[in-house]
Parts: C-alpha cells; structure tokens; sequence
C-alpha cells in the first residue's frame, strides 16, 4: 500500500505532498525533511530504495524534480519505481514537455491526475489516455 | 466527480444513505462511472466491510464487466478480501487465472501497454491475488501453473517493469502449492536478479532471495559468492538487506560470524530505528543458538553498549530472566553467572566510560544477586564500586534506584559497612523520593540484621514471595464496614456504567415517555428501589464471604458515588496499616513521617512488587514466541554443514582468523550444543506452565473474570455440564455401538442419527453432515445449541472390519473462537464398524459473520501407518446467538444502559408486510426473543454467547421496516442487521 507521495526538489521545497494514511500536519513536515535528506544524500549509482523506519521509500529523479513515494512492506518496490515513471509520463503528455514550473502553477491538474492514478493508496488505473478524460473534459468546460 | 469525493474522503456514518445510489451507479453505461462506483464501493470496505456484505454479488458482476478498468477496479476489493479469508473466494480461481491469461496474451486493448508491456500493474495484482489464493492448497495451485508459467516465459523484455512482474511472479510461485519445473523457472530469475550489475534489480533480488529462503535454504548457497559481495557493497541499504537474509539463515553453526556482520553494521549505522530493530534481532539470535556462554555475556555485552536506551526493554528483561531461571544444569548456570559477573566486575574498573542506564541497571542487578559467586571478591569491593557509581552525576534517579537494590542485597553478606551506612546517610536525605524510601528501607533493615538475613537469601530470586493479591487481611475490616452500614465497594467499570446510565436517563426523558404504552417508565424507579434496598440488606449478610469480589449486582439507583467515596478513603487508610510484615515494619517506624509520604511510600513498594510480576509476565509471553522457533531450528540443522563450509569461504575471504577458532570449537560442540538448545525450550515449556498456573490462581481470587483466564472458564463448562438433564449427563461422553457384524455402513448411520437424536432432544440441533471420508473412516458433524455454548460433535464411524488405534481428532485453534476440549474425546482404539463422538464447546470471542473451524483426525490401521485427514466446518454468528428472555421493563433499562447502536430501514415484500409474520420470521431464523410488541412496533432481544446482550427495536411503516439495534459490544449491531436482511430477503 502506498503511505504517501511526494514531489520535492533538490533545494529540499515541497511541490506536492499527499497522504494515503492520517499523518499530523507538523508531523508530516517534520518527516518529509527528513525523507528529503535521506533521499538527497544518495548519489545516483546507488539503489533507488530506502528503508525508512516502518516503511520503504522509493524516489525518481528528474532533473532537479525528485518523486519520493512511501510505501509498507507489502508493495513491489519495482513497480512503484516504475509506476512513478509512468505518472511523469502522464504528466509530459499532458503538459508537454511538463517542468516544475508546470507543477507549480498547475497543482491542482496535478492533484486531480494523480487522484486518478492512485486511491486510498493503491493503484487504480495506469491508462493514460484515461487518466486524462475528465481533465480534458474538465478543460473543455472551462474553455466554453 | 463526486464519486471521486466518495471514495476519498467518506464518514461511516453516511454509508447507508448512499448506499443505493451507488449500486445503481454500477449499472450505468459509461464505464468511467461503473469504474468509480466499484472504487468508492471499495472505499466502504475499507471503513466499514459488515455493511457492505449483501452486495457481494455484485462485486462479482465488476469482476465479469466487459471493460477492463472495471474489472481491475474490483480487484482491489478482492485483493483486500482473500487476504481476510482466502477460502472463501477458491472458486473465483479460475476467473482470475482467465483475465491473466488474457493479459498475459496480449489481448487487452493496445492503450493499456505501458512500454509494450500489457497492463503491468494489473497482472502484478492478479499475480498477488494468486498467491494468496493458492497458498498451501493443492488443487487451486495445479489451476495456475500454467500462467505462471506463461507469465515468466513472456516477461523477457529487458525492462524495469517486467522485472517487478518477475518479482510477484516468483513470490506467486513460492507462496502457492510448489512444483518444481516452475521453482527451478523463478529460481533462475532470482538468480539473474541478484546477479545484474543494476543496484535496483540487485535489491530486489535480495529481497526475492530472503522470501525464498525460508522455504528453500539450498537456494542461498548457489549465492553464497554474491550474498558475500553485497555484504561488503557500499551501498548501507544492499548491506542492510543481507544481513536481514542472513538473519533468516542464521543457525548454532554461523552464528558467531552473522552477529558479528551485524554488530558491525550496528557500530556504523546512526538511525535510531535501525538501532532498535538490529538490537532485536541480535539479541534474539544470541538467546536462540548463543555456542557458548563467554560468547553470549560478550554479545550481550555489545548489545547493551550500543543498543542502549533506545532499545526495547523486553531484551534486558529477557536477559535477565535467563540468568536467573537459568538452565536444567546447574554447574552450566552458575558458569554463566559467574561470568557475567566477572564480566561486569571488570566493565566498572574501567574509568571514565559512559555505559547506557539500561545496561547499568542490568549489571547492578546481576552484581546484587550473583555476586556472591565470585568468592575471592568480598561483597564489600562490590559494594564500593556500585557507590562509586551512585555517587556519579551521569545516572537517572531510576538507575540509582536499582544500584541501591543492589547494595540492599549484598549488605546481609557484607562483614563490614561503613560504606553502607554512609550510603544510607547521604541517601535518606536525598530529595528524590523514590531514593529516600529505598535508603530508609535498607537503613531500617540494616538495623536488624538477622531479619534481613532471612528476607533477602542468596540466590532466591526465582522463587517468588508470597503476595496476598486479594487483599484478604481487609476483610475484616471490610465486614465491619458494611455492618455500620456503609456501601460495599463497587469495581471501577460499574461506577462507570452506574454514571452513565444516571446521566442517560436525565437525557432520554422524552424517549422513555414514548415507551409508556409498555409501561416500564412509570413502574421503573420503584422496582429500582425495593431491588436496591433488597440487595443491601443482602449485602450485610454476604459482606464477609465475598469481600474477596467486592463487587454485588443491582445496586444501582439507591447508592451513588457519594456512597463510595468515603469508603474508598476508609480503605486505603486500612491498607497503610495493615501492609504485609516486612513493610509495616518500615512504615510503622517512619510514622512520624508526614502522611502524604506514607501513602507514596506505599504506592511505591506495592508497584515493586508490581514490576516484579510485570518481569515475570514479560518472560512468560516472550517463552512463547521461541516455541515456534523449534521448528526453524531442526529445519537449519540438516543444512549445517553446508553453511559451515560457506562461511569457512567467508573467513578466508575476509582473513577473519579469529572466527576460525570460534568455528571449529562450535563444530566440536554442535551436538551438545543442540542437546543444550532443547533443554532449554523444555525448561522454558515447564516453567511458562508453572507460572500459568500460579497466574490462573491469582487471577480467580481476583475474580476479575477477564476470558483470558482458563480457570473461570472451566468451571463454567462443569457448570453447564451439571446443568444438562440426566438424559445428557448419562452418556454425552461418547456412544458406543456395538459391533454391528452385518449392518451395513447405511444402517449405521441410521442408527447413529438416532442416538443423536435421543441424546440432543434437549437441545436444538443441525443436520448430520459429513465433513470429511475416506476409504477406512467417515467423518460428519453436527452442530448442538446449547443455552450456554455451542456444542461442536464430530462423529468419526469406522467402515473398515478392523480396528483404528490411537485415534485422535484435533481442532485448530481459531482466532476468533475459544474451543474447549471436553474430556474423553481421545480414544486410543475405536472398533469396526463402529462410532465414535468427539465434542467440543465453542465460544466466540469477538463477532464476525461466519468464521471457519478446521481440524484433523489421524488414526492409525492395524500398527501400520499413521494416516491424517482434514476437515472443517462452517460457523456462522447465528450458531451463537441465544434469545435473551427478559421482561419489558428490563429491555428498557438495558436500552438505556447501551451505548452502541446502529439504525436501518429495510424494505419489506408483500407477503410479510405484517408485523407478526415479521417477527415470527426473525424469532425462528435468528432465535430472537420477542419480548413485547406494541402495536406497529416490536421489542425484539438475544444474546451472543457467553454474554453480550443486543437489543433490536422494530417499527412497521407501510413496508418499510425501521430497524434499530443497541448493544454493548460495537459490532454486534452491524452483524445482525445483515443476518436480519438476510432473513427478510429470503422470506
């Protein structure tokens, strides 16, 4: 099951933090510097997987974009990682060409692809033409 | 949109009124809303799976819906529902091995490819589903070889995402029935795994590796070189992963090694979690399969240091229970002692290091209680030391308290005191309390040294004191008490419940008027009175015997808390006076101390004695958990030598010399070594029995009646059996038949159906039904209602013409059930063609709808082999559920008195629009009671066995049935309603 999934940069700002499981608000920041620095101070030819207290992270880098997920010890690391790419392509296709500056001025299309994509800390649909139908018809209405 | 909303954030409380809409929603055309009403669906389940239970069928219908973010939708529900109960859901094998082979095969619509691989997650989860479906069963595995099969050989591609197919592939292969063409498949991938020079795939092979090893520990040693390499990878998290292989690996032989990597790792890792977790492990290891003593003080040792106060405290408790219980051998025992408190001796030489406290308070204690071992060394040198520590400023009061034990301990031993009586001088005056009483203790006892000789012996610290947990030196005082007239005390839950209902009848004032047509409201208080005053003139009478309870029922509306709070006080000033001997002694000389510090004083040593008991009843329930190690242990056993030869590699590797020593002495020592670990379990067996004992008694006198004790429980069941009529007593045992030389098997079962019958007339009672058979002996079992518990017989019927000796049938324990064995159910022999009747009672310990019980009978044939079959059965929540016969008047009380409560509203059909038909339905169904009905509406009540009564209160509008039940336990309710849906829907 997925715990939580964050998206933060290298200078260690939050972009995009939820939560699949109740966590206190001065909690939650408390652990994401932590999870940051963990995941910040690994070089890159060492393994995408963490072990964080009771749980596993597992974090992507693109540029300066790192995606940590949190999952328990029942998740298939290997699919997350991927899984994690597969929401960044999500993301490329419907920003085209996405940055965090998209991210950052987007965040709520970016919530709403990745309610999509995950639920109640599983994962509910990898399709990416579905996962884009009702934001696209989201942006039609707003278009009209 | 919304039904995103839904399936995200949803109250309990809300779900029955959208329930309905959501399940029109599944029928809808669009398959983007089917899929979210599947998911908010499954939300509800989440929080609330009892009442979503009568729509199972329609998860079904998700399951077979011809679009496949539908169907994936609904595995997320089955996911969560085969991980509750697997058995369940056999059935559904097949439909789930067709979709992964449809996914398998490419046959999904090309905009689900991720990287040209199909639906990856979805055949991930359908590989999970399948793993847990197949799990220790024969024949659903067999269904799925054949798509594992096809699902390793297609994951070829060289992509990230295939590997993690892999992965679920082989954890699906070896979790389910194993074949061996597909366990040499996924160890081959393991293999590639672990050996791919990218760190991902390496750690997930790791990871593979350490899941299969448990079931496979050959595997390991075609790794061993790889195992060896990641162990000194510069990456901690790879190292990390290793050593929780090797951990799972670890036995008497490579021990030494495998702790050492582990204290290694522990020395450099700084994460306190980490910390933690390692010490356990260690520290669980060394207790396991420790080759010697030296050793194991040693690595306890470094445990201590390192793992400090971070750990968790059942490890030194642990540690020193072992030390104190100690082994079947004595010379062994007193070795171990002897060098532990070498050991220390010397650890507190040294200047100017900083132990943890955790480690202090242990050496304190071991030094207190053993040091008289050491012989050359005279109590007082020891004594020094231990005041030189106390004189540190580095330790916490809580550890100056042990040290102070300590001393206490040696001081009868020690020839001279000066260092004592200076101890006590700085001491006495000290301004933490906890210090002061215990310095004034060992001043007062170190003034009359013959007493203190006999109460602190050598060497008795296994041997309990007596404590007189009842506390029945009070009763006296007790019986006077309630002579005068005053309250008999009243345990803490009744107060509790006796405030609430006060407060609640303040409240319900206007819902108790729309009771009056019962009448109860009116006749209540009076009732209440004369049923109080009764029972206090009772209380006078019964005062002295049950003072041990103290607890008397009914009284509820005349004695308020007013009533026991001068009794309370009256009470704990009996108890400052009439301590047990050895603290009054204390406590009457400090009696010119202020009163406050009396009671603290009190306090203080009553929870000594507390913590003493907590010690003991820590290494009970531990005891328990290395029971089930025995298995694991003669598992690694049979592959010793092969490890001792890997890790002979591993020393040569590392030039460890050292270890080699170390190895060859536990090669030399391995078969005493195992001789040694089993006297150990024994020894822990025998004394958890012992202690359990001791604890069951306790635990009656304290009639706190908690269902885990065994004690009240037994009498219970000779109660119920005294209780049955004489017909039943005569031979509810077993039957015998005769041997019926040419009856035919038909006739016997003819003949057995009726001795039930004559035997359970008494009782309600289900159907003969066979469970299980085979070629020698058939197995069928019948179910009892009995007021007081559910009767369970199997009746085993022998079709051979010979004998079956040493029959045995035995029921797995269940989680939700407390199964009591009644006596004779193992006959040695039964005789052909003859019956036999094993019985047990069965209570349910927390609601649930249906649960499974499943159990064995073996039996052998003529000396031969011993032959083994399985069966099991079904209980439902209704084989416990009992009318509850009450009047109108108590309903209403116990209406009040509950908190929880669940409401309804249930569509009725045509034919039972009526009330009384209703009710009939729900009283023969569900054994309800009818205890009143009052025009449209009804007052219905049971009770689940032993006892939680639930109330059900009914109203009819046109058909609609509004339904509304209350019952103390929060689960019960919800239980019900569905069995009640059930019953309206099928009638």
């Amino acid at each position: 099951m997925i715990k939580f999934f964050l998206m933060v940069n290298k200078q260690g700002q939050t972009r995009l933090s939820k939560y699949y499981e109740h966590v206190e608000i001065n909690k939650r920041t408390l652990l994401e510097t932590e999870v940051i620095k963990s995941c910040l101070s690994r070089s890159s030819e060492q393994c995408s997987f963490i072990e964080y207290k009771d749980f596993k992270l597992i974090y992507r880098q693109y540029a300066a974009l790192f995606i940590v997920v949190g999952v328990n010890d029942t998740e298939n690391e290997m699919a997350i990682y991927e899984f994690i790419h597969n929401f960044v392509e999500v993301l490329d296709d419907y920003f085209s060409r996405v940055s965090e500056l998209d991210i950052m001025f987007n965040l709520d299309k970016v919530h709403i692809i990745l309610d999509e994509m995950v639920l109640n800390g599983c994962i509910v649909e990898t399709n990416r033409a579905r996962i884009l139908a009702p934001l696209l018809i989201l942006d039609k209405m707003s278009d009209s | 949109m919304a039904l995103t909303i839904v399936s995200q954030i949803f109250p309990r409380e809300m779900i029955p009124a959208v329930l309905p809409l959501i399940e029109d929603k599944l029928q809808h055309s669009k398959e983007i809303i089917r899929r979210k009403a599947v998911l908010a669906l499954y939300k509800f389940y989440l929080i609330a799976p009892n009442q979503v239970q009568h729509i199972h069928i329609k998860f079904r219908k998700a399951l077979c819906d011809r679009d496949v973010g539908v169907m994936a939708a609904s595995l997320h529900i089955y996911l969560k529902m085969i991980k509750e109960n697997s058995s369940a859901y056999k059935d559904l094998t097949g439909s789930f091995v067709t979709i992964l082979k449809q996914v398998v095969g490419g046959k999904l619509p090309v905009d689900f490819n991720y990287h040209s691989v199909p639906a990856p997650w979805l055949q991930i989860q359908l590989l999970r589903i399948l793993g847990l479906l197949g799990k220790d069963d024969q024949r659903t595995s067999e269904l799925m070889y054949d798509v594992l099969d096809e699902s390793l050989r297609r994951a070829e591609l060289n992509h990230n995402v295939t590997y993690a197919i892999l992965f679920e592939c082989v954890h699906t292969v070896y979790s389910i029935y194993p074949k061996s063409e597909l366990l040499e498949k996924a160890a081959k991938c393991i293999g590639k795994f672990v050996l791919s020079p990218k760190i991902n795939l390496k750690y997930l092979g790791l990871k593979a590796l350490t899941y299969v090893i448990q079931q496979d520990p050959t595997l390991a040693l075609q790794h061993q070189m790889t195992i060896i390499e990641c162990l000194d990878h510069p990456d901690p998290i790879i190292k990390r992963e290793t050593l929780e292989l090797l951990y799972r690996i670890t036995n008497a032989q490579n021990i030494t090694v495998i702790v050492q990597k582990m204290l290694e790792y522990l020395h450099q890792s700084k994460e306190e979690y980490i910390i933690v977790n390692l010490v356990g492990k260690i520290a669980e290891l060394a207790e396991k399969y420790a080759p010697d003593n030296a050793w194991f003080i040693q690595t306890m040792n470094a445990v201590f240091s390192v793992g400090g106060d971070v750990m968790h405290p059942d490890i030194p408790n642990n540690f020193l229970r072992l030390l104190a219980e100690g082994f079947d051998d004595e010379t062994e025992n007193q070795q171990l002692r002897l060098y532990a408190v070498q050991s220390y001796f010397t650890l507190l030489d040294v200047e100017n290091v900083f132990y943890p406290q955790r480690f202090l308070q242990v050496m304190s204690w071991v030094l207190g209680e053993y040091s008289y071992l050491l012989g050359k060394e005279t109590p007082e040198e020891v004594i020094t030391k231990l005041y030189k520590l106390l004189t540190s400023d580095s330790i916490s009061s809580e550890t100056k308290a042990w040290i102070i034990a300590a001393v206490t301990k040696l001081t009868p031993q020690a020839h001279s005191s000066n260092i004592v009586e200076r101890l006590i001088q700085e001491f006495t005056t000290s301004l933490d309390t906890c210090l002061r009483q215990h310095a004034f203790e060992l001043k007062h006892l170190h003034e009359n040294v013959k007493f203190m000789k006999g109460l602190l012996p050598v060497d008795k610290s296994c041997e309990d004191m007596v404590v007189d947990a009842s506390l029945s030196f009070l009763d006296g005082f007790v019986a006077e008490e309630l002579s005068q007239g005053a309250a008999p005390y009243k345990p803490h839950h009744q107060r509790q419940e006796e405030k609430l209902s006060q407060e609640k009848v303040l409240s319900f004032e206007p819902y108790g008027l729309s009771f009056s047509s019962s009448g109860f409201s009116g006749r209540q208080s009076p009732a209440g009175i004369s049923l109080g005053s009764d029972i206090s003139g009772n209380s006078t009478d019964t005062g002295l015997k049950e003072t041990n309870s103290l607890k008397l029922e009914g009284i509820k509306k005349l004695w308020g808390k007013e009533g026991y709070l001068p009794k309370k006080e009256s009470k704990t000033g009996d108890e400052t006076e009439a301590l047990p001997v050895p603290q009054e002694n204390i406590i009457m000389e400090n009696v010119d101390q202020i009163i406050t510090k009396k009671d603290q004083s009190q306090v203080l040593t009553q929870s000594k004695q507390e913590k003493e008991k907590q010690l003991l009843a820590s290494s009970l329930f531990v005891g328990l958990g290395s029971e089930s190690t025995i298995n694991l242990l003669g598992k690694a056993d049979t592959l010793s030598h092969k490890f001792r030869r890997k890790s002979k590699v591993k020393e040569t590797k590392s030039g460890q010399t050292t270890t080699a020593q170390n190895m060859t002495r536990s090669s030399f020592s391995s078969s005493s070594n195992v001789t040694y670990e089993e006297d150990y379990y024994l020894d822990n067996l025998q004394d958890r029995g012992d202690k359990e004992v001791k604890k069951f008694s306790l635990n009656s006198e304290l009639l706190d009646s908690e269902s885990l004790t065994e004690l009240p429980l037994v009498e219970k069941i000779s109660n119920c059996r005294l209780s049955t009529p004489s017909l039943f007593a005569d031979n509810n045992m077993e039957v015998f038949h005769p041997p019926q030389s040419t009856a035919a098997s038909l006739a016997n079962e003819i003949s057995l159906a009726s001795s039930l019958l004559e035997e359970t007339t008494e009782h309600m009672h289900s159907d003969l039904m066979e469970v299980c058979d085979n070629e020698t002996i058939s197995v069928s079992s019948y179910k009892i209602w009995k007021d007081e518990c559910l009767l369970m017989v199997w009746s085993v019927f022998n079709k051979s013409a010979s004998e079956l000796k040493s029959a045995n049938l035995e029921i797995a324990p269940a989680e939700n059930f407390k199964i009591t064995e009644q006596p004779g159910c193992c006959l040695p022999v039964i005789e052909a063609e003859s019956t036999k009747n094993f019985q047990y009672s069965v209570q349910m310990e927390k609601p649930f709808t249906e649960g499974n019980l499943s159990g064995f009978i073996n039996y052998q044939v003529m000396d031969t082999h011993s032959v083994q079959l399985e069966f099991s059965v079904n209980l439902s929540l209704l084989d416990f559920i009992r009318p509850l016969k009450i009047s109108t008047e108590d309903f209403g009380k116990l209406w009040l008195s509950f908190a929880n409560d669940v409401k309804q509203n249930v569509k009725m059909s045509e034919s039972q629009a009526a009330l009384p038909s209703t009710l009939k339905a729900l009283q023969q169904e569900l054994r309800l009671h009818v205890v009143d009905i009052i025009g449209n509406e009804g007052l219905l009540a049971c009770q689940l066995l032993p006892s939680n009564p639930c109330l059900l209160h009914f109203r009819v509008h046109g058909d609609m049935l509004a339904l509304w039940f209350r019952s103390s336990c929060s689960t019960l309710p919800d239980y019900l309603l569905y069995q009640c849906q059930k019953v309206m829907e099928g009638s």
